[in-house]
């Protein structure tokens, strides 16, 4: 430690943040997340009453009103826990990869998720909804290890470009497979087009228990693997070097992302970008040690999401926007943005 | 072998030369020969075969405008238009997408994976779908929009020149954002009608008329000669700007011709019969791969798209129980291949 050169100042201001600073920010992002959950719970495409809202709140349903708002509330809670789930696990996979393009969208994840889903219901007749979470999570884990194969051929490894094109390849492939999948099957082709379009309004509270023990299991593995991920951001040789089991850390922290994509895409379907946005604003605000930054890019992504989905159904009254559509509206120019800042030689 | 490269070592080189250019030109004729026979054997194919068979002089009486009990309406009503149209626009996608990739000197910057093909079917579908628009107006606005998206990628991906990994990422990213577009636009429709999802998002042929084959017809037409007055100084282009310019090609003014009328391909296309899904990006390396190197590949390539579009449609038509649109029988053969050529290309360590 003593040999290393003095590190200038201004970097290292840029990648330490004070302890107090990044509490602060921390609890700034939740309590701009509850903010977000009352409003998504206040506002929709019908006007309702402060006092109906409150009475709704409190279990009464009885005036259309009140109705209304009583669907609201699982559709939140959906919203945040798939938010949450998509951000950390994006975190999770620009750290594994070391890769700023890296998103459970642009990997392929979602699609492959989604498309397990579809050939289950189309081909081997599911129906019960526990079995569409082990098809989304055998499907997610499936198509992950298949783009990171397929972009860490050859020289180099898997650069962020490789992976990248390998992802929205298979993307794309998926999708295609998707609709001749679907097309035949006049009968099922409005059940799963939830799965073609990433939404939370189809939400309840039955979906929300279903899922919730893969997404606890995914968020505590992910959680834990945080201070590996601040090894494996050194290098794989000097992360090694530091008696970090590379391969383990790696394995490990990737398995926690696939389960939180595969559950939250059984749900809500693939959405993409929110992986891609949240982790880069996170990296602004709290810096790059993962023990900080993968608990921020959780509330991040469970407020993007929200926030997302109370737009959708602002913007296009009576009707709604799907959740799906307004992320890859609003990420796809982010992730021109990073594209566009990456050096030619780092893509 | 010593004794004859010594005594007259330029003249064996020039023959060497010329007798390889010969060969290639020869294999090229061949090529384009053959692909025309396939071409038009599918084509006479895809007008005989269907629920009902016509015997090919059934189809000749049709197509010289006599009356035949039934063949006059299957084949002169529904499978002509169709069939025409499958070949037009198979042309269309093939020469536009062979001209990108040549231009850009990458086989992954095709119009239909940077977007343009997206950008010309978002135009399409909001101006059918939201507008009630039809055929010109649907044309032009997405031919504009299809050149908006490419001087838009453009100017995004130059920061000191462009580089044609960052361009393309920036097209992939273009392209997610336009197909959010169209799935709202479709969504906003009455209902999420299925028939119509697919013609936007992957490519049909179930709605061909006359009246999206004369604009297809007449862009091919205008800009397909275009592009093949070019030819030649696009094969330039393909060994650099400076070296293009060097031998005399007008370097600026070829390219903005050449982008402006391949996009009016892909747009006259896509606004009949929306984006068939990887005809552009798969026709020019399956056409590189037949022909071989040192030819030009405008024409192979526009013949395997028809090619393409023709087999596929034919194959979605009647190879399955259920019939499936063409984008859906090209995206699924295409999309592997794209996976392939990433994985090929990944291998050899070669940059894309």
């Amino acid at each position: 430690m003593t040999l290393a050169p003095p590190l200038p100042a201004s970097g290292a201001a840029a990648v330490r943040r004070p302890r107090r600073l990044r509490a602060v920010w921390l609890l700034g992002g939740l309590l701009v997340l509850v903010g977000l959950m009352a409003l998504s719970v206040a506002v929709g495409s019908r006007d309702v009453g402060l006092d109906d809202i409150l009475a709704a709140l409190g279990g009464s349903s009885d005036t259309l009103d009140r109705a209304a708002v009583t669907k609201r509330i699982p559709r939140t809670f959906l919203a945040v826990l798939v938010g949450a789930a998509l951000g950390l696990a994006g975190a999770v996979m620009q750290g594994v990869t070391r890769n700023p393009l890296a998103d459970p969208g642009i990997l392929g994840v979602n699609m492959g998720a989604s498309l397990a889903v579809i050939t289950g219901i189309a081909w081997f007749g599911l129906t019960a909804p526990a079995s569409f979470v082990w098809a989304a999570i055998a499907g997610a884990a499936l198509s992950a290890v298949f783009v990171y194969a397929v972009g860490s051929l050859g020289r180099g490894g898997a650069t962020p470009l490789k992976l990248a094109l390998a992802g929205t390849a298979t993307s794309a492939a998926f999708a295609s497979f998707i609709t001749a999948v679907v097309l035949p099957r006049n009968d099922i082709a409005g059940g799963v087009r939830s799965w073609q379009i990433g939404g939370v309004g189809g939400a309840s509270m039955d979906t929300i228990t279903l899922v919730l023990p893969f997404l606890a299991v995914g968020l505590l593995v992910c959680l834990a693997s945080a201070r590996g991920l601040n090894s494996l951001a050194l290098g794989d040789d000097v992360a090694a070097g530091l008696g970090e089991r590379v391969a383990l850390t790696r394995g490990a922290a990737a398995v926690g992302a696939v389960l939180l994509c595969g559950a939250a895409t059984a749900v809500a379907g693939p959405i993409g970008f929110v992986g891609l946005v949240v982790p880069h604003l996170c990296r602004l605000l709290v810096g790059v040690d993962h023990r900080w930054l993968l608990p921020f890019s959780a509330v991040t992504g469970a407020a993007l999401l929200t926030a997302a989905d109370v737009l959708g159904r602002v913007v296009a009254r009576p009707s709604e926007i799907d959740v799906g559509i307004i992320t890859a509206l609003v990420g796809a120019p982010f992730f021109i943005h990073v594209v566009r800042r990456q050096k030619v030689r780092a893509l | 072998m010593t004794a004859s490269l010594t005594s007259s070592p330029a003249s064996s080189t020039l023959e060497r030369v010329a007798r390889g250019r010969s060969r290639r030109a020869a294999r090229r004729r061949g090529v384009v020969v053959v692909l025309v026979l396939l071409v038009v054997g599918v084509l006479a194919l895809s007008l005989m075969v269907g629920r009902t068979f016509y015997p090919p002089g059934d189809v000749l009486r049709v197509i010289g405008g006599q009356d035949v009990p039934g063949a006059s309406f299957t084949v002169g009503r529904l499978r002509l238009p169709r069939a025409v149209l499958a070949l037009l626009a198979g042309l269309c996608f093939g020469l536009a997408g062979v001209t990108f990739q040549t231009m850009l000197r990458n086989p992954l910057a095709s119009p239909d994976i940077i977007g343009i093909s997206a950008g010309s079917s978002a135009a399409a579908a909001v101006a059918i779908v939201t507008f009630g628009l039809s055929g010109t107006a649907v044309s032009f606005l997405a031919i504009v929009v299809g050149l908006g998206v490419a001087l838009l990628i453009y100017v995004l991906s130059f920061r000191d020149g462009v580089a044609g990994t960052r361009l393309i990422l920036i097209g992939i990213g273009i392209a997610a954002m336009l197909e959010s577009v169209i799935a709202y636009v479709l969504s906003t429709a009455a209902a999420w009608d299925l028939q119509e999802a697919t013609r936007w998002l992957t490519g049909s042929l179930n709605s061909a008329s006359w009246d999206d084959v004369l604009p297809t017809l007449l862009a091919l037409v205008v800009l397909g000669r275009l592009l093949l007055t070019r030819a030649g100084d696009l094969d330039m282009l393909q060994l650099g700007d400076d070296a293009a310019s060097a031998l005399g090609v007008r370097v600026e003014q070829t390219r903005v011709l050449v982008i402006v009328a391949a996009v009016g391909l892909v747009a006259f296309a896509t606004a009949a019969t929306g984006p068939i899904a990887f005809v552009a990006f798969l026709a020019g390396p399956i056409a590189a791969r037949i022909v071989g190197p040192g030819a030009s590949l405008l024409v192979p390539s526009a013949l395997v798209g028809a090619l393409l579009v023709l087999v596929a449609d034919l194959a979605g038509q009647l190879a399955f129980d259920h019939r499936y649109p063409v984008g859906v029988v090209t995206g699924v053969l295409g999309a592997p291949y794209l996976v392939y050529l990433i994985v090929r290309t990944n291998r050899a360590g070669g940059s894309l």
